[in-house]
């Protein structure tokens, strides 16, 4: 039975010589995978793999129950670790991925979140309305509500030639897409966050968006003190739709984990956390994509056109062409998860 | 040392997890510790800090050439596909790892054994939002502020700190996002098979043959503490177990530890294993030995 000049007292032994030569070829394999990957296999050792996975898992089980050989279980523990990620575990391929996201992943964690946006809709109008109500009420309120840094000279101080300047100026062209940038960079990353915070419960979540809501009334009403409520809404309206119904996602996105968290229902609480941020996930990282539009909307688009009605009009066809995106009745795939 | 023995009713807490693959096998998966997962983000943060650095340098140098409005672009970009992009784009690929995990051996997998999911891996890493960027950015804001606001400030970053070390609040060392995302982060570091000490020398010597009584002296357990001392091979450690076990197992001394041990650790172990096959396993040295049948 054995070629070695005495009898092999021990099981492992005899083992190692009658299955090393597998067990080495199946790490060559997983090894390869793991650095350049599964393109640098040859096709006899991609049919090769499942077959040497089997068998190193059997000489697992068998080891366990028969040798006592520490050095060698958990050789083949971690091979066999190895082997299953790289047979059962691996992602498809990135540009698959993003394929699926556009084409079906993306509405539907939208759609699924509709009660969550629809909250988050109406935060963001309340807080609209009450700053609206309370800037035009009493304006000194203004300077609690938005922070110099981003008032830029346009308070209930400011006179009506000046804040019509800042409707239409273009605050020069050469760096109309820096600008665009900046402003992209800066939303999303609020958008990031406001998911993130999500997971206290959603309470930061709701706090950042009437915040937001907020801002929005209090920056409309210095305007419509002075008679420019329509010419400022254009202005927001070109890419608010965008950016708005953006903020609004991510915060509805945030919503879904922090009630999720607060209340599984009848399935574990770290079982339902993660089935749900999965889905309010997929939604985050659309807002990104949202942002990028609106950045480039807010950044070129207002700057250059000029016309009021075009500003509306450009603004309301996005909405509604994120509205038929999301939720137009479509056949839906249920295999996607 | 009886006073002071373990109660083997409570086993130690340890990494282990207890993953049945579809094939119906155990693969007892070891978690990443704490510290690993720290060293390992530690490493990612100073790569993130040095492409950061040479990309700054490399486009401010570009900047003298003119186009500067381009570069800006690009380094505001390159920035936020750095923070935002760095572990979402390393995990989502293959590998399942950051260059830091790869380092330490470490690998992001679903919990659930299933592929791992763009919208799992986003969930995980969009946490650190609130897991790093909370508590750093409210330690900025305490060191802007005076004394007044320092009771806030130590409150706000107790509450963010409650994120940051959520891993060590748990069994199985998951961070927040880990909890989101549905993931969690395994050791799948490559070993290499260490050599048969049953099987491992070429040159055929006479062996040592032990009484029965000898063998019946210890159990598994100490059979693998001794195989762990043969692999170290340390000659004080050898001496010392060599010395004990010819001592209760009343041998001569002949002066060569390793051979002496290498034997009886062969012994012991094609003795147990036996008794195994039979269905009696002498998990220690405290267990009833494994009786020949009359």
């Amino acid at each position: 039975m054995s070629t070695s000049p005495e009898p092999l007292l021990v099981n492992a032994s005899r083992f190692r010589a009658a299955h090393a030569v597998d067990w080495q070829r199946l790490d060559g394999i997983v090894t390869r995978i793991e650095r350049r990957g599964i393109g640098a296999l040859t096709e006899n050792d991609l049919l090769m793999l499942p077959l040497l996975y089997r068998s190193a898992l059997s000489s697992l089980s068998v080891a366990r129950e028969t040798s006592l050989d520490r050095a060698l279980i958990t050789y083949l523990e971690g091979l066999c670790t190895r082997a299953y990620f790289q047979i059962y575990g691996v992602p498809t391929s990135f540009w698959r991925q993003l394929g699926d996201f556009f084409a079906r992943g993306w509405p539907q964690a939208v759609f699924g979140l509709w009660r969550e946006t629809l909250v988050a809709f109406l935060l963001t109008v309340a807080g609209a309305l009450a700053g609206f109500l309370l800037v035009l009420h009493d304006p000194t309120i203004f300077y609690t509500i938005i922070p110099d840094s981003l008032a830029h000279g346009r308070d209930p101080s400011a006179s009506a030639a000046s804040l019509r300047s800042t409707l239409y100026d273009d605050g020069g062209k050469d760096w109309l897409a820096t600008f665009a940038t900046a402003l992209f960079t800066h939303n999303a990353q609020i958008a990031i966050f406001a998911f993130a915070l999500g997971f206290a419960f959603a309470i930061p979540t709701v706090l950042l968006i009437v915040y937001n809501g907020l801002m929005l009334g209090a920056f409309l009403a210095v305007f419509a003190g002075k008679g420019l409520a329509f010419q400022a809404g254009g202005w927001l309206f070109i890419h608010g739709t965008t950016e708005m119904f953006a903020i609004i996602l991510s915060g509805a996105a945030g919503f879904r984990i922090g009630t999720a968290i607060a209340f599984p229902g009848r399935a574990a609480r770290t079982d339902f956390a993660f089935a749900v941020g999965r889905q309010a996930a997929v939604v985050m990282a659309g807002t990104v994509v949202m942002l990028i539009l609106a950045g480039l909307l807010e950044g070129i688009g207002r700057q250059t056109v000029k016309v009021d009605l075009t500003r509306y009009a450009i603004g309301a066809a996005m909405l509604a062409g994120w509205l038929t995106y999301f939720y137009a009745p479509r056949q839906r795939h249920v295999a996607v998860s | 040392m009886w006073p002071f023995r373990k109660r083997p009713e409570a086993p130690p807490p340890t990494l282990r997890r207890s993953f049945v693959t579809p094939e119906g096998v155990d693969l007892q998966l070891e978690l990443g510790s704490a510290g690993a997962r720290g060293a390992a983000f530690l490493l990612d943060a100073l790569l993130m800090l040095v492409v950061l650095v040479l990309v700054t340098i490399a486009i401010g140098y570009l900047v003298e050439g003119g186009r500067s409005q381009l570069l800006m672009i690009l380094w505001l970009i390159g920035a936020f596909v750095l923070r935002n992009g760095w572990f979402v784009l390393f995990e989502i690929g293959g590998r399942g790892a950051t260059p830091g995990k790869m380092a330490l051996g470490l690998r992001v997998v679903a919990r659930d054994g299933a592929a791992l999911t763009g919208g799992a891996v986003i969930a995980r890493n969009a946490m650190r939002e609130i897991e790093i960027f909370l508590p750093l950015s409210f330690l900025g804001y305490q060191a802007s502020q005076d004394a007044a606001d320092a009771f806030l400030a130590i409150f706000a970053l107790l509450w963010s700190g409650i994120f940051l070390f959520f891993p060590l609040m748990n069994r199985d060392r998951l961070r927040v996002g880990d909890l989101v995302g549905g993931t969690w982060v395994v050791r799948t570091a490559r070993t290499a098979l260490a050599e048969d000490i049953g099987a491992s020398e070429t040159i055929a010597r006479p062996r040592r043959s032990f009484s029965d009584a000898a063998l019946d002296l210890y159990g598994v357990y100490e059979l693998q503490t001794l195989e762990e001392v043969l692999r170290l091979g340390r000659p004080e450690a050898l001496a010392t177990v060599a010395a004990t076990i010819r001592r209760k197992a009343d041998i001569p001394d002949d002066g060569d530890d390793l051979g002496f041990l290498t034997d009886y650790y062969r012994a012991l172990c094609g003795r147990l294993e036996r008794g195994m096959m039979l269905g009696r396993r002498r998990d220690n040295k405290h267990a009833p030995t494994i009786r020949r049948r009359a």
